[in-house]
Protein backbone atom coordinates (compact mmCIF):
# COMPACT_ATOMS: atom_id res chain seq x y z
CA UNK A 1 0.00 0.00 0.00
CA UNK A 2 1.06 3.56 -1.14
CA UNK A 3 2.11 5.51 2.09
CA UNK A 4 -0.23 8.31 2.70
CA UNK A 5 0.05 11.92 1.31
CA UNK A 6 0.39 14.01 4.15
CA UNK A 7 -0.12 17.54 1.65
CA UNK A 8 -1.16 17.42 -1.96
CA UNK A 9 -1.49 19.88 -4.89
CA UNK A 10 -3.86 21.99 -5.29
CA UNK A 11 -3.99 24.47 -8.32
CA UNK A 12 -6.21 27.75 -7.93
CA UNK A 13 -6.68 29.79 -11.07
CA UNK A 14 -7.53 33.40 -9.87
CA UNK A 15 -10.18 35.85 -11.39
CA UNK A 16 -7.05 37.40 -13.35
CA UNK A 17 -6.23 33.73 -15.17
CA UNK A 18 -3.18 33.31 -13.32
CA UNK A 19 -2.97 29.65 -11.83
CA UNK A 20 -1.44 29.40 -8.35
CA UNK A 21 0.06 26.57 -7.00
CA UNK A 22 -0.71 25.46 -3.42
CA UNK A 23 0.50 22.75 -1.07
CA UNK A 24 -2.37 21.87 0.83
CA UNK A 25 -2.19 19.55 4.07
CA UNK A 26 -3.99 16.56 4.41
CA UNK A 27 -3.94 16.06 7.92
CA UNK A 28 -5.66 19.99 9.25
CA UNK A 29 -8.74 18.88 8.21
CA UNK A 30 -8.73 22.23 6.03
CA UNK A 31 -10.87 22.61 2.65
CA UNK A 32 -10.67 24.67 -0.21
CA UNK A 33 -11.60 27.58 0.94
CA UNK A 34 -9.84 27.65 4.18
CA UNK A 35 -6.29 26.86 2.36
CA UNK A 36 -7.10 29.74 -0.39
CA UNK A 37 -7.37 32.33 2.75
CA UNK A 38 -3.80 30.84 4.75
CA UNK A 39 -2.38 31.55 1.04
CA UNK A 40 -3.95 34.89 1.25
CA UNK A 41 -5.99 34.72 -2.07
CA UNK A 42 -9.07 37.24 -2.47
CA UNK A 43 -11.60 34.21 -1.17
CA UNK A 44 -14.03 35.33 1.17
CA UNK A 45 -15.41 32.82 3.18
CA UNK A 46 -17.48 35.23 4.89
CA UNK A 47 -19.96 32.44 6.71
CA UNK A 48 -16.93 30.70 8.15
CA UNK A 49 -17.24 27.69 6.18
CA UNK A 50 -21.27 26.76 6.75
CA UNK A 51 -22.11 26.99 2.76
CA UNK A 52 -24.08 29.99 4.08
CA UNK A 53 -22.86 32.48 2.12
CA UNK A 54 -21.24 31.32 -1.50
CA UNK A 55 -18.41 33.74 -1.55
CA UNK A 56 -16.16 30.35 -1.84
CA UNK A 57 -17.93 29.71 -5.03
CA UNK A 58 -15.70 27.76 -7.78
CA UNK A 59 -15.90 25.82 -10.90
CA UNK A 60 -14.16 22.23 -11.10
CA UNK A 61 -12.09 22.28 -13.93
CA UNK A 62 -10.16 19.10 -13.91
CA UNK A 63 -11.89 15.39 -13.86
CA UNK A 64 -11.62 14.93 -10.23
CA UNK A 65 -14.10 13.05 -8.61
CA UNK A 66 -15.73 14.85 -5.65
CA UNK A 67 -18.40 13.49 -3.23
CA UNK A 68 -21.88 14.66 -3.86
CA UNK A 69 -22.77 18.07 -3.09
CA UNK A 70 -25.07 18.07 -0.11
CA UNK A 71 -28.45 19.72 -0.35
CA UNK A 72 -27.18 22.91 1.94
CA UNK A 73 -24.63 23.20 -0.53
CA UNK A 74 -27.14 22.86 -3.31
CA UNK A 75 -29.45 25.40 -1.47
CA UNK A 76 -26.80 28.02 -1.38
CA UNK A 77 -25.93 27.58 -4.36
CA UNK A 78 -29.56 28.60 -5.41
CA UNK A 79 -29.35 31.98 -4.11
CA UNK A 80 -25.71 32.88 -5.79
CA UNK A 81 -24.91 33.84 -9.26
CA UNK A 82 -22.68 32.92 -12.06
CA UNK A 83 -23.56 29.46 -11.15
CA UNK A 84 -22.61 26.70 -13.71
CA UNK A 85 -22.65 23.40 -14.04
CA UNK A 86 -19.77 22.95 -12.16
CA UNK A 87 -19.87 25.34 -9.99
CA UNK A 88 -19.06 23.99 -6.26
CA UNK A 89 -18.42 25.35 -2.71
CA UNK A 90 -15.16 25.72 -1.49
CA UNK A 91 -15.84 25.27 2.02
CA UNK A 92 -17.68 21.73 1.03
CA UNK A 93 -14.64 20.25 -1.06
CA UNK A 94 -12.41 18.36 2.29
CA UNK A 95 -8.74 18.53 1.52
CA UNK A 96 -8.10 14.87 1.15
CA UNK A 97 -5.71 12.90 -0.42
CA UNK A 98 -8.19 11.63 -3.14
CA UNK A 99 -8.02 15.21 -4.66
CA UNK A 100 -4.48 15.58 -5.06
CA UNK A 101 -4.16 17.89 -8.58
CA UNK A 102 -7.64 19.42 -8.40
CA UNK A 103 -7.66 22.37 -10.45
CA UNK A 104 -10.69 25.01 -9.28
CA UNK A 105 -11.00 28.50 -10.55
CA UNK A 106 -12.59 31.48 -8.49
CA UNK A 107 -15.97 32.54 -9.52
CA UNK A 108 -16.66 35.75 -10.22
CA UNK A 109 -17.24 38.09 -6.70
CA UNK A 110 -20.55 39.26 -6.70
CA UNK B 1 -32.41 61.81 20.33
CA UNK B 2 -31.98 58.78 22.40
CA UNK B 3 -28.96 59.51 25.12
CA UNK B 4 -26.19 57.21 27.03
CA UNK B 5 -22.95 56.64 27.89
CA UNK B 6 -22.08 53.53 25.39
CA UNK B 7 -23.62 53.12 21.91
CA UNK B 8 -22.93 49.72 20.43
CA UNK B 9 -23.13 49.39 16.54
CA UNK B 10 -24.11 45.70 16.47
CA UNK B 11 -26.56 43.68 18.47
CA UNK B 12 -24.33 40.52 17.76
CA UNK B 13 -23.01 37.89 20.71
CA UNK B 14 -20.24 40.42 21.15
CA UNK B 15 -22.44 43.54 21.45
CA UNK B 16 -24.51 41.62 24.06
CA UNK B 17 -21.37 40.60 26.48
CA UNK B 18 -19.83 44.39 26.34
CA UNK B 19 -22.98 45.52 27.56
CA UNK B 20 -22.72 43.39 30.64
CA UNK B 21 -18.89 44.51 30.92
CA UNK B 22 -19.85 48.04 30.89
CA UNK B 23 -23.15 47.50 33.22
CA UNK B 24 -20.12 46.13 35.81
CA UNK B 25 -18.55 49.95 35.33
CA UNK B 26 -22.35 51.14 35.66
CA UNK B 27 -22.53 52.52 32.58
CA UNK B 28 -25.53 52.07 30.37
CA UNK B 29 -25.58 51.07 27.29
CA UNK B 30 -28.01 51.48 23.46
CA UNK B 31 -27.92 49.11 20.78
CA UNK B 32 -28.35 49.86 17.28
CA UNK B 33 -28.74 46.93 14.66
CA UNK B 34 -30.36 46.86 10.94
CA UNK B 35 -31.68 43.58 11.77
CA UNK B 36 -35.03 43.12 13.45
CA UNK B 37 -33.95 41.11 16.45
CA UNK B 38 -30.69 40.71 18.72
CA UNK B 39 -28.01 38.13 17.62
CA UNK B 40 -26.21 39.36 14.49
CA UNK B 41 -25.10 36.29 12.38
CA UNK B 42 -25.85 33.85 15.34
CA UNK B 43 -29.54 34.42 14.54
CA UNK B 44 -29.82 35.45 10.95
CA UNK B 45 -27.18 33.07 9.53
CA UNK B 46 -26.69 30.31 12.09
CA UNK B 47 -29.34 29.85 14.51
CA UNK B 48 -29.64 26.24 15.18
CA UNK B 49 -25.47 25.19 14.24
CA UNK B 50 -23.52 24.12 17.54
CA UNK B 51 -20.82 26.10 18.88
CA UNK B 52 -18.00 23.93 21.03
CA UNK B 53 -15.40 26.54 21.68
CA UNK B 54 -17.38 28.80 24.22
CA UNK B 55 -15.62 28.37 27.67
CA UNK B 56 -17.44 26.17 30.05
CA UNK B 57 -20.31 25.30 27.18
CA UNK B 58 -19.10 21.72 25.74
CA UNK B 59 -21.80 22.93 23.22
CA UNK B 60 -24.14 25.27 22.60
CA UNK B 61 -26.54 26.15 19.83
CA UNK B 62 -26.12 29.67 18.44
CA UNK B 63 -29.43 30.88 19.18
CA UNK B 64 -29.36 29.63 22.30
CA UNK B 65 -26.27 31.48 23.04
CA UNK B 66 -27.81 34.72 22.03
CA UNK B 67 -30.54 33.87 24.62
CA UNK B 68 -28.13 33.23 27.48
CA UNK B 69 -26.16 36.32 26.42
CA UNK B 70 -29.79 38.69 26.86
CA UNK B 71 -30.20 37.00 30.20
CA UNK B 72 -27.02 37.60 31.33
CA UNK B 73 -27.15 41.46 30.82
CA UNK B 74 -30.79 42.04 31.05
CA UNK B 75 -29.79 43.35 34.81
CA UNK B 76 -28.08 46.47 33.01
CA UNK B 77 -31.11 47.31 30.95
CA UNK B 78 -29.82 47.75 27.54
CA UNK B 79 -31.88 49.66 25.19
CA UNK B 80 -32.37 48.95 21.10
CA UNK B 81 -32.99 50.29 18.09
CA UNK B 82 -33.83 47.33 15.93
CA UNK B 83 -34.11 46.98 12.14
CA UNK B 84 -32.30 50.44 11.35
CA UNK B 85 -28.45 50.32 10.65
CA UNK B 86 -26.78 53.44 11.66
CA UNK B 87 -25.30 55.87 8.83
CA UNK B 88 -23.77 58.39 9.94
CA UNK B 89 -21.68 59.35 12.99
CA UNK B 90 -20.98 62.73 13.74
CA UNK B 91 -18.95 64.13 16.99
CA UNK B 92 -19.82 67.74 18.91
CA UNK B 93 -18.88 69.46 22.28
CA UNK B 94 -16.61 65.91 22.97
CA UNK B 95 -20.33 63.44 22.37
CA UNK B 96 -20.94 60.97 19.12
CA UNK B 97 -24.09 61.33 17.41
CA UNK B 98 -25.46 58.26 15.54
CA UNK B 99 -28.08 58.71 13.18
CA UNK B 100 -29.97 55.24 11.56
CA UNK B 101 -31.10 55.19 7.90
CA UNK B 102 -34.97 55.61 9.73
CA UNK B 103 -33.43 59.22 11.16
CA UNK B 104 -33.31 57.88 14.87
CA UNK B 105 -30.67 59.87 16.10
CA UNK B 106 -28.48 58.54 18.96
CA UNK B 107 -25.67 60.85 21.58
CA UNK B 108 -22.82 59.74 23.77
CA UNK B 109 -19.41 59.98 24.46
CA UNK B 110 -18.47 56.69 23.35
CA UNK B 111 -19.11 54.46 20.44
CA UNK B 112 -18.24 51.10 20.31
CA UNK B 113 -18.33 49.25 16.64
CA UNK B 114 -19.48 45.28 17.28
CA UNK B 115 -20.51 45.54 13.70
CA UNK B 116 -19.71 41.91 12.80
CA UNK B 117 -20.05 41.06 9.29
CA UNK B 118 -21.18 44.48 8.89
CA UNK B 119 -24.72 45.79 7.96
CA UNK B 120 -27.26 42.34 5.84
CA UNK B 121 -28.08 43.68 2.76
CA UNK B 122 -29.67 42.15 -0.27
CA UNK B 123 -28.03 40.13 -2.15
CA UNK B 124 -28.16 41.78 -5.83
CA UNK B 125 -27.64 39.75 -8.83
CA UNK B 126 -24.95 41.06 -11.47
CA UNK B 127 -27.49 42.42 -13.84
CA UNK B 128 -25.79 45.37 -16.01
CA UNK B 129 -27.52 49.16 -14.90
CA UNK B 130 -29.96 47.15 -12.29
CA UNK B 131 -28.83 49.57 -9.67
CA UNK B 132 -30.32 52.39 -11.87
CA UNK B 133 -33.58 50.64 -11.74
CA UNK B 134 -33.95 50.55 -7.72
CA UNK B 135 -36.85 52.46 -6.95
CA UNK B 136 -38.37 52.50 -10.15
CA UNK B 137 -39.32 48.80 -10.85
CA UNK B 138 -37.16 47.03 -9.13
CA UNK B 139 -37.12 46.16 -5.26
CA UNK B 140 -35.03 43.54 -3.15
CA UNK B 141 -37.36 43.77 -0.90
CA UNK B 142 -41.14 43.22 -0.42
CA UNK B 143 -42.24 45.94 2.39
CA UNK B 144 -45.51 46.10 1.64
CA UNK B 145 -47.20 43.89 -0.47
CA UNK B 146 -50.04 46.35 -1.55
CA UNK B 147 -47.64 47.93 -3.27
CA UNK B 148 -47.83 46.17 -5.77
CA UNK B 149 -51.81 45.97 -6.27
CA UNK B 150 -52.56 45.01 -9.80
CA UNK B 151 -49.15 44.92 -10.97
CA UNK B 152 -47.29 42.88 -13.36
CA UNK B 153 -44.56 41.22 -11.28
CA UNK B 154 -41.44 39.41 -12.19
CA UNK B 155 -39.85 37.39 -9.17
CA UNK B 156 -36.40 35.51 -9.18
CA UNK B 157 -34.75 33.13 -7.26
CA UNK B 158 -35.67 29.68 -5.36
CA UNK B 159 -35.45 30.22 -1.88
CA UNK B 160 -37.96 29.99 0.50
CA UNK B 161 -38.61 33.74 0.28
CA UNK B 162 -39.20 33.83 -3.22
CA UNK B 163 -41.21 30.95 -2.97
CA UNK B 164 -43.54 32.58 0.37
CA UNK B 165 -44.02 35.86 -1.79
CA UNK B 166 -44.84 34.45 -4.36
CA UNK B 167 -47.91 32.28 -2.98
CA UNK B 168 -48.90 35.46 -0.41
CA UNK B 169 -49.21 37.57 -3.61
CA UNK B 170 -51.14 35.06 -5.29
CA UNK B 171 -53.55 33.73 -2.68
CA UNK B 172 -54.04 37.69 -1.12
CA UNK B 173 -55.17 38.20 -4.95
CA UNK B 174 -53.02 41.38 -4.98
CA UNK B 175 -50.61 40.96 -8.12
CA UNK B 176 -52.59 40.79 -11.99
CA UNK B 177 -49.74 38.75 -13.70
CA UNK B 178 -46.69 36.75 -11.17
CA UNK B 179 -44.01 34.75 -12.66
CA UNK B 180 -41.38 33.51 -11.17
CA UNK B 181 -38.15 32.35 -12.36
CA UNK B 182 -35.82 30.44 -11.23
CA UNK B 183 -31.90 28.64 -12.27
CA UNK B 184 -33.01 25.01 -12.15
CA UNK B 185 -36.23 22.96 -12.51
CA UNK B 186 -36.35 22.04 -8.69
CA UNK B 187 -36.78 24.05 -5.07
CA UNK B 188 -35.21 24.01 -2.01
CA UNK B 189 -37.49 25.55 -0.13
CA UNK B 190 -40.26 23.78 2.33
CA UNK B 191 -41.69 20.97 0.87
CA UNK B 192 -45.46 22.49 0.94
CA UNK B 193 -44.13 25.76 -0.24
CA UNK B 194 -42.96 23.97 -3.55
CA UNK B 195 -46.47 22.36 -3.96
CA UNK B 196 -48.03 25.03 -3.49
CA UNK B 197 -46.01 27.06 -6.32
CA UNK B 198 -46.31 23.70 -8.39
CA UNK B 199 -50.11 23.98 -8.24
CA UNK B 200 -49.81 27.54 -9.34
CA UNK B 201 -47.75 26.81 -11.90
CA UNK B 202 -49.57 23.62 -13.07
CA UNK B 203 -53.48 25.87 -12.24
CA UNK B 204 -52.04 28.70 -14.78
CA UNK B 205 -51.88 30.94 -12.07
CA UNK B 206 -48.69 31.95 -12.80
CA UNK B 207 -46.27 31.79 -15.16
CA UNK B 208 -43.20 29.42 -13.76
CA UNK B 209 -39.93 29.73 -16.07
CA UNK B 210 -37.61 27.12 -15.00
CA UNK B 211 -33.69 26.45 -15.99
CA UNK B 212 -33.59 30.57 -16.99
CA UNK B 213 -32.34 33.83 -15.25
CA UNK B 214 -33.18 37.26 -15.67
CA UNK B 215 -30.06 38.87 -17.54
CA UNK B 216 -31.19 42.14 -18.56
CA UNK B 217 -33.57 45.28 -18.14
CA UNK B 218 -35.48 47.52 -20.40
CA UNK B 219 -36.53 51.10 -19.55
CA UNK B 220 -39.72 52.09 -20.53
CA UNK B 221 -40.30 55.79 -22.10
CA UNK B 222 -40.57 57.03 -18.56
CA UNK B 223 -37.03 55.65 -17.42
CA UNK B 224 -38.47 53.09 -15.63
CA UNK B 225 -38.40 49.43 -15.42
CA UNK B 226 -40.46 48.12 -18.51
CA UNK B 227 -39.01 44.78 -19.28
CA UNK B 228 -36.81 42.37 -18.05
CA UNK B 229 -34.84 40.16 -20.13
CA UNK B 230 -34.97 36.21 -19.38
CA UNK B 231 -32.70 33.98 -20.97
CA UNK B 232 -33.66 30.31 -21.10
CA UNK B 233 -30.83 27.82 -20.99
CA UNK B 234 -32.29 25.82 -23.94
CA UNK B 235 -34.84 28.32 -25.70
CA UNK B 236 -32.00 31.59 -25.30
CA UNK B 237 -33.06 35.37 -24.79
CA UNK B 238 -36.80 36.13 -24.35
CA UNK B 239 -38.13 39.94 -23.38
CA UNK B 240 -41.21 40.58 -20.71
CA UNK B 241 -42.88 43.38 -20.37
CA UNK B 242 -43.28 43.87 -16.39
CA UNK B 243 -44.31 46.66 -14.01
CA UNK B 244 -41.83 45.24 -10.94
CA UNK B 245 -38.95 43.19 -10.87
CA UNK B 246 -38.07 41.40 -7.20
CA UNK B 247 -34.90 39.70 -7.10
CA UNK B 248 -35.45 37.57 -4.03
CA UNK B 249 -31.79 36.00 -3.02
CA UNK B 250 -31.17 35.88 0.91
CA UNK B 251 -28.41 38.64 2.46
CA UNK B 252 -25.48 39.42 2.77
CA UNK B 253 -23.38 41.11 4.72
CA UNK B 254 -21.43 44.38 3.76
CA UNK B 255 -19.30 47.01 5.80
CA UNK B 256 -21.90 49.49 4.85
CA UNK B 257 -21.58 53.51 5.87
CA UNK B 258 -18.91 52.59 8.67
CA UNK B 259 -16.33 52.47 5.89
CA UNK B 260 -17.16 56.17 5.30
CA UNK B 261 -16.73 57.41 9.34
CA UNK B 262 -13.20 58.54 8.62
CA UNK B 263 -12.11 55.28 10.47
CA UNK B 264 -8.53 53.37 9.44
CA UNK B 265 -9.95 51.04 7.11
CA UNK B 266 -8.02 47.22 6.16
CA UNK B 267 -9.03 44.22 4.62
CA UNK B 268 -12.43 45.59 4.94
CA UNK B 269 -12.02 45.63 8.66
CA UNK B 270 -11.29 47.99 11.11
CA UNK B 271 -8.04 48.75 12.75
CA UNK B 272 -7.44 49.04 16.34
CA UNK B 273 -5.03 49.35 19.11
CA UNK B 274 -4.86 46.14 21.05
CA UNK B 275 -4.37 48.19 24.12
CA UNK B 276 -7.88 48.69 24.39
CA UNK B 277 -9.29 48.31 20.82
CA UNK B 278 -9.81 52.04 20.03
CA UNK B 279 -9.72 53.29 16.52
CA UNK B 280 -7.85 56.22 14.87
CA UNK B 281 -10.58 58.10 16.02
CA UNK B 282 -10.93 59.10 19.82
CA UNK B 283 -13.88 57.50 21.49
CA UNK B 284 -14.67 54.98 18.75
CA UNK B 285 -13.65 51.57 19.63
CA UNK B 286 -14.46 48.34 17.32
CA UNK B 287 -14.81 44.59 18.85
CA UNK B 288 -15.29 41.59 17.57
CA UNK B 289 -15.41 40.65 13.64
CA UNK B 290 -15.50 43.90 12.60
CA UNK B 291 -11.78 44.99 13.76
CA UNK B 292 -8.37 43.68 12.68
CA UNK B 293 -5.01 43.89 14.14
CA UNK B 294 -1.54 41.79 13.98
CA UNK B 295 -2.68 38.16 15.33
CA UNK B 296 -6.57 38.78 14.98
CA UNK B 297 -8.51 35.78 15.27
CA UNK B 298 -12.30 35.83 14.41
CA UNK B 299 -13.65 34.07 17.28
CA UNK B 300 -16.36 34.97 19.42
CA UNK B 301 -14.51 33.79 22.42
CA UNK B 302 -11.55 37.01 21.60
CA UNK B 303 -14.47 39.66 21.04
CA UNK B 304 -15.81 38.93 24.46
CA UNK B 305 -12.15 40.02 25.67
CA UNK B 306 -11.84 43.08 23.16
CA UNK B 307 -15.32 44.40 24.28
CA UNK B 308 -14.06 44.19 28.27
CA UNK B 309 -10.72 46.08 27.66
CA UNK B 310 -12.53 48.84 25.49
CA UNK B 311 -15.06 49.77 28.09
CA UNK B 312 -12.40 50.02 30.59
CA UNK B 313 -10.87 52.27 28.20
CA UNK B 314 -14.36 54.19 27.82
CA UNK B 315 -14.78 54.47 31.74
CA UNK B 316 -11.74 56.57 31.88
CA UNK B 317 -13.18 58.83 28.79
CA UNK B 318 -16.03 59.23 30.68
CA UNK B 319 -15.40 60.06 33.84
CA UNK B 320 -11.58 61.30 33.45
CA UNK B 321 -11.23 62.11 37.16
CA UNK B 322 -12.79 59.10 38.85
CA UNK B 323 -11.05 56.30 40.27
CA UNK B 324 -11.65 52.99 38.78
CA UNK B 325 -10.57 49.40 39.94
CA UNK B 326 -11.33 45.79 38.31
CA UNK B 327 -13.70 44.10 40.96
CA UNK B 328 -15.08 40.87 40.66
CA UNK B 329 -18.29 39.47 40.47
CA UNK B 330 -17.92 36.65 42.86
CA UNK B 331 -17.21 39.28 45.73
CA UNK B 332 -19.43 41.97 44.45
CA UNK B 333 -22.25 39.95 42.84
CA UNK B 334 -23.82 42.05 40.42
CA UNK B 335 -26.01 44.75 40.81
CA UNK B 336 -28.26 46.31 38.15
CA UNK B 337 -29.68 49.41 36.94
Amino acid sequence: MAAMKDTIKVTIIDRQGAAHQLDAPTDMNMNIMEICKAYELPVEGTCGGMALCASCQVYLESDTMLPEQSDSELAMLDQAFHVKENSRLGCQIRIREEIDGIILRLAPKT
Amino acid sequence: MIETDILIIGAGPVGLFTVFEAGLLKLRCHLIDSLPLPGGQLIEIYPKKPIYDIPGYPIVNAGELVDKLMEQNAVFKPAFTLGESAVSLEETDGKFIVTTNKGTQHKAPVVIIAGGLGVFEPRKPPIENLDKFEDKGVEYIIRDPEFYKGKRVVISGGGDSALDWTIYLMEHHIVSELSLVHRRTSFRGHLDSVQKVMDLANSGKIKLITEAEVVGINPDAKGHLGAVVIRHSNLGDRVQETDHFIPLFGLTPSLGPIADWGLDIEKNAVKVNTVDYSTNRQGVYAVGDINTYPGKLKLILCGFHEGTLAVQSAFARIHPNKKNVLKYTTVNGVSGF
